[in-house]
């Protein structure tokens, strides 16, 4: 019998077409994996009953790696196959890796390829190929917790990963056999978890203080949208600092010296580390616990506690102010804070950043799991299980991005609200015999003609082989990154001659401008689209013309009497004369006289081509020629 | 006719309606779908039709329209825990096979 769960009114799936979707918070120490199940977000545990799992992997010559708490204990014994911290190499090169930490503690393959590598009993292993089964291990929890396969997961990286890292992030999911439905910001996931993407617009801080990494970020809620406006942090700041002096202080109690036995050690700090859990719902705490030999007695109170940790969160102050300062906001304009991480337990942590930002922080839902609990409200909007009218979280493109065509028309590659990221590509072609470059003209709006439209970016692809108008196969590739960076290619097929541009494409557009350029398309859709078909006709007009004209060249006296060239040639002209004004209808109709009146000399020289097959190569291209701009001729009339 | 409901299935039921903020109970139907010809519908019901019964167990209320009632009458609706999955499970005595998985069924 399968067990179900509760679905939204009118959101009931069909049996065996559940679409179960999880967000993943792939952290540096610890992972999580969360679902909404019977319409609330909650954190799946493992069969041990456990929530969190460290983000380790423990490598063996014989059998299959073993991941999470497992694999930590095997850290003691066996340093160099028990990989963690994985995450802060991900989409990192060698270089990267040399002057991390993490050098020093394994033993690295850099020369075998493009990617570092950890040696390994099980051989070399990639940061991804860690992180891969890290998720391995998340997605056989959510599977069996769930009870089916996973449509796909929303995996949370942080807001400054660069395109390297996110790729990596992606790879490591598809090694693992997750659909990626999206990554989303790690400050962006903790706002959803809040609701804050539903709740009015405006600037949100999220504080995140973990274990050993701590970061500031304030996002810009608009219709439904996150940017990140800043991000600031430390990477060598989390609650290992504070074990470490709430240690200190231990030792001095004790007057003692540092244990060197690190076994000593580690059960010192797990000491430090409870005493300060523990304060965080309660104003003394008493110890008494013998490690090796030294016994530690006594009671550490809050007001103590407050002032080992004091220095620690005036650490976090300044990247607070730098983002504000980065993002050029007030502390007043800031709507919300929110609390991410363990560390943000301690409660002096909570009135300090209260009393900076004044007013009362976000502490409501669990700071070790807010961020898998809004990866998990996005990745059930993603795969379908929400009604309509729930607004969808998504990063959108504000305004279509196209390229110049022939005649100053806009050829629109990604429409406007498309989300990102997303790649689109479209193959065009030549439009004169023996072209051998091609200018692209990379545009972005609503209107239908070049000069209504906003430019960005022109660059050219040279080198095309010259060939016959229509020919050549060039492939123009648009691409918008998860940070709406654009990047246009085109690729010539035959030659595979490549050039590309990167832009930005809302840079330096404010939001009044984008309502501007979406009014204008409103206001001149009618009068875009006679501009449109007029450009359009003149443009194969122009071809129609230049195909005949270039045959007429090569052989027409070949095929033709002299007073059937004199007609041919009136036709000609006429065409020309109407390509001058601007009357569609006219070009139109002189487009088909002269298909009409040199339809003699197109059937003689076919005639002819079948005859000499060797040479034929030209004359099929004007014929191809003529049967395309027929076709286009019909679909505009 | 009737449908009952455990006290742990209402208890999540409560929790769940709870945390969602909104929604006056349960609805419970009965559709034409899958691969061995019914489905059950388990969702919040925000409101109460004109032909819908309603049943109430533990204080949470159980809306059912009167076709599916014919399908559903002598239901208990319990909650169930195999391994690390959790939900909702009929007990219909009305069924009398159902596809493997269980997620439909045939009367």
């Amino acid at each position: 019998m399968a067990l179900l769960q509760i679905s939204e009114p009118g959101q009931s799936q069909a049996p065996h077409q559940r679409r179960l979707a999880v967000g993943i918070d792939l952290g540096t120490t610890n992972s999580l994996v969360a679902s909404v199940i019977s319409g609330s977000a909650s954190v799946l545990k493992d069969e041990n009953g456990e929530w969190t799992i460290p983000s380790v992997v423990h490598y063996t010559e014989s059998s299959s790696p073993v991941i999470g708490a497992v694999a930590q204990e095997q850290a003691a014994s066996d340093p160099h196959n028990t990989i963690r911290s994985a995450k802060r190499l991900m989409g990192k090169g060698v270089s990267d890796v040399e002057s991390s930490w993490l050098f020093d503690h394994y033993n690295f393959d850099l020369d075998s390829g493009s990617l570092p590598a950890f040696k390994t009993a099980a051989g070399n292993k990639t940061a991804i190929d860690v992180s891969a089964a890290v998720l391995s291990a998340l997605r056989s929890t959510a599977e069996q917790t769930l009870g089916g396969d996973l449509v796909g997961a929303v995996i949370t990286v942080p807001a400054y990963f660069d395109d390297a890292q996110r790729q990596a992030t992606k790879d490591a999911a598809a090694l693992s056999g997750i659909h990626v439905l999206r990554l989303l910001n790690e400050p962006t996931a903790a706002a959803v978890a809040y609701g804050l993407d539903s709740g009015t617009d405006g600037v949100v801080a999220i504080y995140d203080l973990g274990g050993g990494t701590f970061d500031i970020s304030l996002l810009k809620m608009q219709r439904g949208v996150f940017e990140v406006l800043a991000t600031a942090g430390n990477t060598e700041l989390g609650g290992d600092d504070i074990d470490n002096v709430v240690a200190e202080w231990l030792l001095k109690k004790a007057k003692v010296d540092a244990p060197s036995d690190p076994g000593a050690g580690r059960l010192l700090l797990r000491l430090a580390r409870s005493l300060k859990e523990q304060l965080s719902n309660a104003s003394t705490v008493a110890y008494s616990e013998k490690i090796h030999d030294v016994q530690y007695d006594g009671s550490l109170s809050i007001e103590e506690f407050n002032a080992l940790v004091e220095p620690m969160i005036k650490k976090t102050l300044a990247p607070c102010r730098q983002v504000l300062r980065d993002a050029g906001v007030s502390k007043d304009d800031v709507q919300a804070v929110v609390m991410v991480g363990g560390s943000t337990r301690v409660p002096m942590v909570r009135e300090k950043i209260g009393e900076f930002f004044n007013q009362p922080v976000l502490t409501d839902i669990d700071p070790d799991q807010v961020v898998a609990i809004g990866a998990a409200i996005q990745a059930d909007v993603l795969a379908g299980n929400k009604p309509d009218s729930d607004l969808l979280l998504l990063d959108v493109i504000p305004l279509s991005l196209g390229l110049e065509t022939m005649g100053g028309l806009v050829e629109k590659i990604v429409p406007r609200n498309t989300t990102i990221p997303i790649a689109r590509a479209q193959e065009f072609t030549t439009y004169k015999d023996g072209q051998t470059a091609m200018a692209l003209h990379v545009v972005q709006g609503e209107r239908e003609l070049v000069d209504d439209c906003r430019s960005l970016a022109r660059f050219e692809l040279r080198d095309i082989p010259a060939r016959t108008a229509g020919a050549c196969r060039i492939q123009v590739l648009f691409q918008v990154d998860a940070d709406g960076l654009l990047t246009v290619s085109a690729l010539e097929k035959e030659s595979g001659v490549v050039a590309s541009i990167d832009v930005k494409p809302s840079y330096g557009l404010s939001d009044g401008e984008i309502e501007a350029m979406l009014r204008a398309s409103m206001e001149h859709a009618s009068d875009d689209v006679h501009k449109r078909a007029l450009a359009e006709q003149k443009v194969e007009g122009a071809r129609v013309v230049e195909a005949i004209t270039s045959a007429l060249q090569s052989d027409g006296d070949q095929h033709l009497s002299d007073s059937e060239r004199v007609a041919v040639d009136g036709l000609v002209d006429a065409l020309k004369l109407t390509l001058e004004q601007d009357n569609t209808d006219a070009i139109k109709q002189a487009i088909e006289k002269l298909e009409h009146g040199s339809s003699a000399f197109v059937e003689r020289r076919m005639n002819a081509s079948v005859k000499q097959l060797m040479a034929g190569q030209e004359l099929e291209d004007l014929e191809r020629t003529l049967v395309t701009s027929n076709d286009v001729t019909e679909n505009n009339s | 006719m009737a449908i009952t409901m455990t006290e742990r299935a209402a208890d999540h039921v409560r929790s769940y309606i709870e945390k969602r903020g909104k929604g006056i109970g349960l609805r419970l139907a009965v559709r034409t779908t899958g691969c061995s010809g019914m489905a059950y519908v388990l969702e919040f019901a925000d409101e109460v039709a004109a032909n819908d019964s309603v049943f109430e167990h533990h204080d949470i209320k159980v809306v059912v329209d009167q076709k599916s009632l014919v399908y559903l009458d002598g239901t208990e609706l319990d909650f169930a825990k195999e391994g690390l999955n959790e939900g909702f499970q009929f007990n219909n005595p009305n069924v009398k096979d159902e596809c493997g998985c269980g997620e439909s069924f045939n009367i």
